[in-house]
């Protein structure tokens, strides 16, 4: 049973890995409506006056941008369950050190205009009564180093629990069960005061990124656009891993990891390279979300949120990548509009979600939408499955 | 006529001041009201000796007149000189009972009357005089309460009134506790003899007065407290660690009763339940509907709550078989997710069903309370009885397991589906009957919590990574493994959490289980042969 559509190896383009993803039909058609949806807004926002019925406030741009950084993260999480194989339900560990890293920084560019006005510490450390910076805080002042451990803080983490867990061979509702641990054994941490992340309250109170005013429209405008663009890269850094050779092997060890560790694989290997990747694009989703909510605290970490992330990319369909953005996108879009309207019925119907989608529509809505050319997949199905 | 009229009026006035005379002269026959009128006067030296006098009478009112002048509701009235006890001291105008008869006598204003003031040095005396007055009574339990608040308090006026209660005290144990305030005092005094009473006893008072010998000019004296307190040291030392101990089995046995339901239906069935935590929640709403149906009776409402609790959270689990979990058979990490969509679905339904807030479920007399061992070691009796309860229910279902139809089927189903069908086994009625049972065990956990902890609906969410983290740790599918396994994690969390604290300790035990699981991947007791394969 493949759920992936592979590429049609045939292509031309196919050896060369830079542009052999963009030779598959989904993914041009993806990036085309992602590019399309990303000038329409930017145009209804910038040309139309605040009255018009069409306009897009700044408030919706914030809004779109936060759901691009979710889509991200559902891709990130689709590429090590829908092609490894490995439920991972510790991703949002991965986004919130991404947003810690990236809270960093932000906190420390706020300067002397914090509350109590102390040129280098943060004002919660003020109120702690620490006369110094730990030392993991340094560095954060230089952006560079802030934006580079937004990809090396989740890496290192996943490097060094993926190496401990698949080289042991922790596999399946053991390997999901232990990443639960994981997101959760990190929210108890970060919740203390003493870690120096500002314990329950987080890090809050963002002034500017890179000089520019985290408050204006403009600004926003752009994190938008830059998670979108943050999406679409990741999207092709997925395609590129999934249609490569090690994609194939991701698949094959999947599908039955003891034959391809007999064929010669280090199948331990290549779960965790890509386990690393998707960390960091988990934690650039994270980045990018920190500025755009204006707030990071240790709740990003709780094992609800990381269970959530699984489900959008159950309901979109797992093994597909557009899938995961599309489940993200409309559970997300759902959840503002439930708990605005009824706040009470968002956990009904999210858990409702959860059964339904389990049980009536294992492939998710790109199954639905896939079903459609079911003979055309059936007859390559036959011819990859001897 | 005239003159007799005037004569009788004369007699009958006469007669009214007799009278009158006659009601004042018994008052001041009472016995009490000198006692009471020494203790009225200025000085706080004569009231102390009033306060001694009071103990020397004898007087059955005593002990009520000098709790009333310890609390500072025994007061005279301005004008009549009248002793009274105050009854309730709020407001303008308090209700008052005369100190001598204990006639309620209604309200007087609080202008009208004078408070017999104590001082610090009074208010000490009165609470060893009390104690000693404690002595007297005839439960032997108040008698070594009372012997208890005598360490330490004892002053040289008490030692002879003291020596001479204990020697005819029937209770050993009471003796004991007299000799040891007795022993206290002559340390104080300098008395070397003292410490060999005082070397066995673990009483914080008795540990303070050895410290004073030890810190004192005589070193022969010091050196030999010193010695004693080592001795006592060490004894506390095993004390306490009997009481991490008891602590860890504690926690261990929520633990276990919390993961055992789980060991069940994930261990046996391989169904990973994420709303086995919101069964338990179950299970304790039903302990506190209970208590709501029948108020005024928590022993019968916990007693009744333990059926109803494996009832309500059994039936729950058969509906969410019956509903989800039969569709996803094989397919362990989408029955994860649906599941996990039901806790969400049964947190919110009683959250908007009873309230988002807590409730508290009243513990019944006979399970409140601590069992005391000795002076540095008791056990709180709740605790000791969900700890029992657990063994009890471990004890029950390896029963069901090993030794009924139920348990035979089910083993058979989870060795050899195909196998276990053909020979006539009804594979998913035992299913759902097993899920019902794990569900069931998940509601009676419930029922236990509820005396533990407040009853929320976030009740279940904080035990469901540890229970998944007790069955992983202990090896799926083994019973026998989910008890040591809740048992070790909770003696290793206490005995963590005194230098890393509560947080630290859990976070510890988190990664160590992590760790644990790279190294041994099929948990403590791994299952052996073909079954474990899959």
């Amino acid at each position: 049973m493949s759920l992936s559509s592979t590429p049609s190896s045939s292509s031309p383009l196919s050896h060369l890995w830079l542009t052999r993803p963009f030779s598959e039909r989904s993914t041009r058609i993806f990036l085309a409506v992602l590019a399309l949806a990303l000038a329409v807004v930017t145009v209804l926002h910038l040309a139309l006056p605040a009255g018009h019925p069409l306009h897009v406030s700044s408030y919706t741009v914030t809004l779109l941008g936060k759901y691009l950084c979710y889509a991200l993260l559902a891709v990130a999480v689709d590429l090590v369950w829908g092609y490894l194989g490995i439920l991972s339900l510790g991703h949002g560990a991965f986004f919130a050190l991404g947003g810690y890293a990236m809270g960093m920084y932000l906190m420390r560019q706020i300067g002397d205009r914090g509350v109590y006005g102390d040129p280098v510490l943060p004002d919660f450390m003020v109120f702690l009564n620490w006369d110094s910076l730990p030392w993991f805080w340094h560095g954060f002042d230089m952006a560079w180093f802030a934006f580079l451990m937004v990809m090396l803080a989740p890496g290192l983490l996943a490097l060094l629990f993926g190496f401990l867990a698949f080289r042991s061979r922790v596999t399946g509702v053991y390997l999901s069960i232990i990443t639960q641990a994981l997101t959760f054994a990190l929210m108890l941490a970060f919740f203390r005061n003493e870690m120096g992340f500002g314990g329950n309250n987080g890090l809050t109170d963002f002034r500017e990124l890179l000089g520019f005013d985290l408050r204006s429209d403009a600004t926003r405008l752009g994190l938008f656009l830059a998670s979108g663009v943050a999406l679409a890269l990741g999207y092709v850094v997925c395609r590129g891993i999934v249609g490569s050779k090690l994609g194939r092997v991701c698949i094959a060890s999947r599908d039955a990891e003891a034959r391809v560790r007999f064929l010669g694989y280090r199948v331990e290997r290549v779960q965790l390279c890509v386990f690393v990747v998707s960390a960091m694009l988990a934690g650039v989703a994270g980045s990018l979300y920190v500025p755009q909510v204006g707030i990071i605290n240790p709740s990003e970490f709780s094992p609800l949120f990381s269970i959530e992330v699984v489900v959008w990319v159950a309901l979109g369909g797992r093994g597909t990548l557009y899938g995961a953005v599309i489940g993200a996108i409309l559970v997300n879009y759902a959840k503002t509009v439930f708990t605005g309207v009824m706040p009470d019925a968002w956990l009904f119907a999210l858990g409702g979600l959860f059964v339904v989608v389990t049980v009536l529509l294992p492939k998710g809505i790109a199954g639905l939408m896939t079903r459609r050319r079911k003979a055309d997949s059936d007859t390559q199905l036959k011819e990859a499955t001897p | 006529m005239r003159i007799t009229r005037c004569l009788t009026l004369w007699l009958l006035l006469c007669a009214l001041m007799l009278a009158l005379l006659g009601s004042a002269q018994a008052q001041q026959d009472d016995p009490g009201k000198p006692l009471l009128e020494a203790l009225a006067s200025a000085s706080y030296a004569a009231k102390s000796d009033a306060i001694d006098a009071i103990v020397a009478s004898g007087d059955s009112r005593s002990r009520a007149w000098l709790e009333a002048l310890n609390d500072g509701k025994l007061q005279q009235n301005k004008q009549t000189g009248q002793f009274v006890v105050v009854l309730a001291n709020r407001g303008r105008n308090w209700p008052v009972e005369d100190a001598l008869s204990g006639e309620p006598l209604g309200e007087m204003s609080r202008r009208e009357l004078d408070r017999i003031g104590i001082n610090n040095a009074l208010r000490g005396q009165l609470r060893s005089t009390l104690a000693v007055l404690d002595l007297y009574v005839d439960n032997p339990d108040a008698r070594l309460q009372a012997a208890n608040d005598l360490l330490g308090q004892v002053d040289a006026g008490m030692v002879a009134p003291l020596e001479a209660v204990r020697d005819q005290e029937p209770s050993e144990a009471v003796q004991e506790r007299l000799t040891e305030a007795l022993a206290i005092y002559r340390l104080e005094q300098g008395d070397a003899q003292a410490i060999e009473t005082l070397s066995g006893s673990l009483h914080p008072e008795a540990r303070a007065a050895l410290n004073g010998a030890a810190a004192s000019d005589d070193p022969a004296l010091a050196a030999q407290a010193k010695k004693a307190l080592d001795g006592i040291e060490q004894t506390l030392k095993i004390n306490r660690g009997f009481e991490t101990l008891y602590f860890g089995l504690s926690l261990g046995s929520v633990l276990v009763l919390a993961a055992i339901g789980l060991a069940i239906t994930f261990g046996v069935m391989g169904v990973i339940n994420m709303a086995h935590g919101e069964l338990i929640m179950l299970g304790a709403y039903t302990s506190w509907g209970m208590q709501q149906l029948l108020p005024g009776q928590p022993g019968l409402a916990v007693i009744l709550s333990i059926p109803a609790g494996f009832l309500v959270a059994g039936l729950a689990g058969v509906a969410i078989e019956r509903c989800v979990i039969q569709f996803l058979k094989g397919r362990p990490l989408e029955t994860l997710l649906a599941t996990f969509g039901v806790s969400l679905i049964l947190q919110q339904l009683v959250r908007t069903l009873v309230s988002p807030l807590n409730r508290t479920v009243i513990t019944p007399e006979w399970m409140s309370g601590s069992l005391v061992i000795n002076d540095a070691l008791s056990l709180t009796l709740n605790r000791l009885y969900v700890l029992g309860f657990a063994l009890l229910v471990f004890a029950a279902l390896m029963l069901v397991m090993r030794r009924t139809r139920l348990g035979l089927e089910v083993r058979a189903v989870t060795q050899n589906r195909a196998m276990a069908r053909s020979m006539g086994i009804r594979a998913t009625r035992v299913d759902m009957l097993t899920f019902g049972l794990g569900a069931g065990v998940a509601g009676l956990a419930g029922v236990a919590l509820a005396q533990l902890t407040n009853v929320g609906p976030n009740l279940g969410q904080s035990y469901i990574i540890d229970s998944f983290m007790v069955v992983v740790f202990g090896g799926v599918g083994n019973l026998w493994g989910t008890l040591v396994a809740g048992m070790s994690l909770g003696v290793i969390n206490q005995v963590l959490e005194p230098w890393a604290g509560a947080v630290l300790a859990k976070i510890i035990v988190l990664v160590f289980i992590i760790l644990f699981i790279q190294k041994r991947p099929r948990g403590l007791f791994p299952q052996k042969g073909r079954a474990a394969e899959g």
